[in-house]
């Protein structure tokens, strides 16, 4: 069960070495939770994130799962969730995909949206409906400052985000009163392993940032969270940005 | 009887949760639901007044008690039966003009019977009565299997239920032993102390002779001042203290506070901003400097005198959205240091802290699980919003362990598991004789399931 402050006592991480959901469950370790399932890919790098974490003190389990194999998300996460309440539920998974390459070569454009978003439906309402049973719980979805507009230089990655970011606004609408919270947490530029080599962009966070804010947002039960707060103003300035204008800008 | 969805959250308004809410209007009603339950257990709920998760049952079911609220008639030695969801605001209403007063009056009158024996509330005469459980007779207890057994005093199943927080079954009704009081006023003296030493000897110095004591601590002033407060003692008043000009009839409804008579307008819930430290401060301010120096002989009606917090009803709104934390614990005598160091640490934080009631134990109660024992006991309210306040109570938590004390489960909302078992040397006991009656856990709530009791 969550406490007075939001902080929950089990975590589902769903892409188990995002280092997002990495740093994010080692501050709810560092408060209250005791049982953390990691579910990824199977990977040394997977194992390795186990480990780290059981080494703060929390029970952690590895489950496999791939995103992009959809009909397996409902007896992946029923097994989790047959083990006990889930407090939070992290999405956490997604690529970002090369747009160059992504434009020439169609079918790794497809990969990207349906990482993205397909895999990120799919287990959204699966977890969706077990929180749902358990009557409490927060569905934490990492969206992307991408999808709030469509940008020359990541369309491919930002329309599967722009979608991922719809689905989980409507999923928070359809779940209000049922005692399960959808947070739609969108980041603007995060220094991690894989933006590395790319050139930073304004109001650029690292993960610690985005962690942070995430705790945040379940202390207060937000439904969205900009990281940084800051592009929630940016953002609804350039959404209204005329597209001639909005091409020409160095974004 | 009724059957909704609805989401439920304590009065501290924190960690809200959905289940399905059941009111039953009749014994066979409530059986029926908790036969019926789901996977998920059923828990009872009253008037929704504990400040934590401990009436709530999240994806499971809730049984809301308050159309259970039949009182029956009072005998000659003053054993009274009534249902489990009566409240003792009503109890009082009814009784007070018959010369008789609930056993136990906690703080607030909004707390049903059922609730008062399941969190086994102290009342402000501790010393002198202990808590509410201790002046039950014969409770009827809906167990597991759907059937209503009759448990006296002195069984372990009466001991695990007083103080057990709902989770040995649902109380339906309880004979209770009244008290009989001459009028419906009390004596109310009251004192103004400069500072927490100050306050604990005034405390100690009248002795017993005034029954119910409670003192209020200023947690916003520093300095010498640090834990100034109101100390406020009573005693029912005698016929011939009553003055020239009081109610034609001693016993009267009016003159024992009729409902509405205390009440503020309700007000629009404050933003949590607005209701700061310094506005909190120059309310405390204002309240002490307001309260006069030395006075006894006051009357006071006695709805007035045990329910004064029930004068401004939503006062949980003013905490704004995040909602408010209520924080109770209990150190033995002797260990007045760590009482000191904590209120330091409070009034350090310039939290704005505006309620805080300071009380004195007597000897412990029998229930396993029940909260008083010999010592002080300090309540506060914090906004749950409050910056690091999370870590900050865990801090006073492992002061409060290390000297002895411990913290009310019944108004938790955020403690540690460990914590719990470690302040409770009867939960052992208590999971064990759960355990044993009840092996499919038929009786859950959130807070049964966070600190895994």
């Amino acid at each position: 069960m969550k406490d007075a402050f939001g902080a929950p006592q089990s975590l589902l991480v769903l892409g188990g070495t995002s280092e997002i959901a990495l740093a994010t469950a080692r501050r709810l370790i560092a408060l209250r939770t005791r049982r953390v399932w990691l579910a990824g890919r199977p990977s040394p790098a997977l194992e390795s994130a186990a480990a780290e974490l059981r080494g703060r003190g929390a029970d952690v389990r590895t489950v496999d799962f791939d995103a992009l194999d959809s009909a397996s998300h409902e007896v992946v996460l029923g097994k989790v969730f047959a083990e006990g309440d889930i407090d939070v539920v992290l999405m956490a998974f997604g690529v970002l995909g090369d747009q160059a390459r992504d434009e020439e070569e169609p079918m790794a454009a497809v990969r990207v949206a349906q990482t993205n978003y397909t895999g990120a439906v799919s287990a959204g309402l699966v977890c969706a409906g077990a929180l749902q049973a358990q009557g409490h719980g927060s569905l934490v979805v990492l969206s992307s400052v991408a999808g709030e507009r469509a940008r020359r230089a990541d369309f491919i990655y930002g329309s599967s985000k722009a979608g991922l970011d719809a689905f989980a606004q409507g999923l928070g609408d359809a779940l209000q009163g049922t005692g399960v919270q959808v947070m739609v947490v969108r980041p603007g530029f995060v220094r991690t392993r894989a933006t590395a080599g790319r050139p930073e962009q304004p109001l650029a966070t690292g993960p610690e940032e985005v962690a942070a804010a995430i705790v945040t947002g379940l202390r207060r039960r937000s439904e969205t969270v900009w990281v940084p707060g800051s592009l929630r103003v940016v953002m609804a300035a350039l959404r209204h940005v005329p597209r001639p204008l909005f091409r020409r800008l160095p974004v | 009887m009724s059957v909704d969805t609805v989401s439920l959250s304590g009065w501290g308004r924190t960690a809200p949760t959905t289940a399905v809410r059941f009111r039953p209007r009749t014994h066979e009603e409530a059986a029926a639901a908790v036969r019926g339950r789901g996977p998920r257990g059923v828990i009872a709920r009253g008037l929704g007044r504990s400040p934590g998760d401990a009436a709530q049952n999240a994806g499971g079911s809730v049984l809301d008690l308050t159309g259970l609220a039949r009182i029956g008639g009072v005998d000659a030695s003053g054993a009274l039966h009534c249902d489990a969801g009566v409240s003792l605001e009503r109890l009082l209403r009814v009784l007070l003009p018959l010369g008789w007063l609930p056993p136990v009056v906690p703080g607030t009158g909004r707390v049903t019977v059922g609730g008062a024996i399941a969190s086994d509330l102290p009342g402000l005469d501790h010393r002198r009565s202990g808590s509410f459980a201790r002046h039950v007779s014969a409770l009827e207890l809906l167990t597991a299997d759907g059937e209503v057994r009759t448990v006296l005093p002195g069984t372990a199943l009466f001991d695990a239920t007083a103080g057990g927080l709902g989770l040995t079954g649902v109380i339906l009704g309880a004979t209770l032993r009244l008290r009989r009081v001459p009028t419906a006023l009390m004596s109310v003296s009251t004192e103004r102390a400069e500072d927490l030493d100050d306050l604990l000897a005034r405390f100690t110095a009248g002795g017993d002779r005034l029954p119910y004591a409670s003192a209020w601590i200023d947690l916003t002033a520093r300095g010498r001042a640090t834990g100034r407060g109101i100390l406020t003692r009573g005693e029912h008043a005698t016929p011939d203290m009553r003055p020239a000009h009081a109610g034609r009839t001693l016993l009267s409804p009016r003159s024992g506070g009729a409902r509405g008579r205390f009440r503020l307008p309700g007000c629009p819930p404050v933003p949590g901003g607005l209701f700061g430290p310094a506005p909190a401060a120059l309310y405390n301010e204002v309240r002490y400097r307001g309260a006069p120096r030395a006075r006894t002989g006051e009357l006071r009606p006695v709805g007035a005198f045990f329910h004064a917090a029930d004068a401004y009803p939503d006062a949980n709104l003013l905490y704004g959205r995040g909602g408010l934390v209520r924080y109770r614990f209990t150190v033995g005598y002797g260990q007045e240091e760590t009482l000191h160091r904590v209120v330091r640490r409070i009034a350090g934080r310039r939290g704005p802290a505006v309620r805080a009631v300071l009380q004195r134990f007597g000897a412990a109660d029998p229930g396993g699980l029940s909260f008083a024992a010999p010592g002080w006991s300090l309540a506060l309210d914090l906004p749950a919003a409050l910056p690091g306040l999370a870590r900050f109570l865990d801090d006073v938590d492992e002061e409060v362990a290390a000297a002895g004390g411990r913290v009310c489960l019944a108004k938790d909302s955020r403690m540690r598991p460990e914590a719990a078992a470690a302040m409770y040397p009867g939960l052992a006991g208590f999971q064990e004789l759960r355990a044993r009656l009840d092996p499919t856990e038929a009786f859950r709530s959130d807070l049964s399931r966070r600190l895994g009791l």
